[in-house]
């Protein structure tokens, strides 16, 4: 149990990383900014669980709200807007 | 170049004195000073099942004042922006942007799902002083529910007063219950002044459930403001 919970850790953290890589060179998502918005909010759902194998339900309760849930919908938000922008000003 | 190499000499050094940090990291063996004063008293003392949430809302009360300040100027610092954007760029004659229809997965699950959700926010929140959870959290399901009806229909239009209604007067009270606690009880924001009650009932914790509903409205209503501008700014 011990084992299994070590190597699920040590994957999450795997996991956090590679999304983050993602996140912040784009690579791997062809450059698509919308990618690396789901891959960042990817970063914050790895680290909820993780909270929760550390025994902090409360911190991983508002990770998975605010973190993974509101600031993604938010990148999305602007995302739009500032599309809508440019092809508003070319 | 320079800038560059600044900025990769700047993540070195960051990386060695963390690296540094965890080679000395030793876990404790036993809680600290103030957390086995906590851990000890935090169920005798004021009835709070969850330890966690008898730090933020009683002894660390303050702080909990501060961040939902924080969180308010947030928010209206949100609307200040968006709503002066709505003033100075008006596009008087132009039909309002027609947009694709959401699709009726989107809809019918959102007339299903947010009850539920809102349920479960309400739940979290007044649940605070037994499970995990709190205000904070069930604030921020209330306003997912809230982001889902956005979704499903983007011209939707809350009414700004009744979010803001909600926003003031949550916080008032929550003011008036923390000076209450100075009166009656041992200081600001003490839960005492309400009976403690049995240990584990959902009545039960002296005014901490009643706190952090109040924190809970408050925080939803903020979050619901802030994406209700947000939304109704992208019509423009």
């Amino acid at each position: 149990m011990n084992i299994l919970m070590t190597a699920m850790t040590g994957l999450l953290c795997l996991a956090m990383l590679g999304s983050a890589w993602v996140a912040v060179t784009g690579k791997g998502s062809g450059q698509r900014v919308s990618i690396a918005i789901l891959a960042s909010g990817l970063v914050s759902l790895f680290a909820s669980v993780l909270f929760l194998i550390l025994a902090a339900p409360d911190v991983a309760m508002t990770e998975a709200a605010i973190g993974s849930g509101l600031t993604t919908f938010l990148f999305f938000f602007v995302l739009s807007r500032v599309r809508a922008g440019r092809q508003d000003g070319s | 170049m320079v800038k560059r190499f600044l900025a990769l000499l700047l993540l070195a050094g960051l990386g060695g004195i963390f690296a540094s940090l965890l080679a000395g990291y030793i876990p404790d063996a036993e809680l600290n000073l103030t957390a086995r004063y906590y851990a000890d008293h935090a169920a005798g003392d004021l009835g709070a099942a969850n330890i966690v949430t008898a730090i933020i809302v009683t002894y660390r009360g303050l702080d909990t004042l501060g961040e939902v300040t924080v969180l308010f100027l947030a928010a209206s610092i949100v609307g200040l922006v968006l709503t002066h954007r709505q003033k100075h760029d008006p596009r008087p004659g132009q039909p309002a942007r027609t947009r694709a229809p959401v699709g009726e997965l989107l809809t019918t699950g959102t007339r299903f799902l947010v009850p539920l959700i809102l349920l479960l926010g309400v739940y979290v929140f007044m649940n605070g002083h037994l499970t995990p959870g709190g205000g904070f959290q069930g604030g921020a399901i209330i306003a997912s529910g809230i982001l889902l009806l956005l979704l499903a229909d983007p011209l939707k239009h809350f009414s700004h007063g009744l979010i803001s209604a909600v926003e003031s007067l949550a916080g008032l009270f929550y003011i008036l219950l923390g000076l209450v606690g100075l009166v009656l009880a041992g200081g600001f924001l003490d839960n005492r002044i309400l009976p403690a009650g049995e240990l584990g009932a959902l009545i039960s914790a002296g005014a901490i459930p009643l706190i952090y509903s109040l924190i809970g409205l408050k925080v939803g209503a903020e979050f619901s403001s802030m994406l209700a501008s947000l939304s109704e700014t992208e019509e423009l």
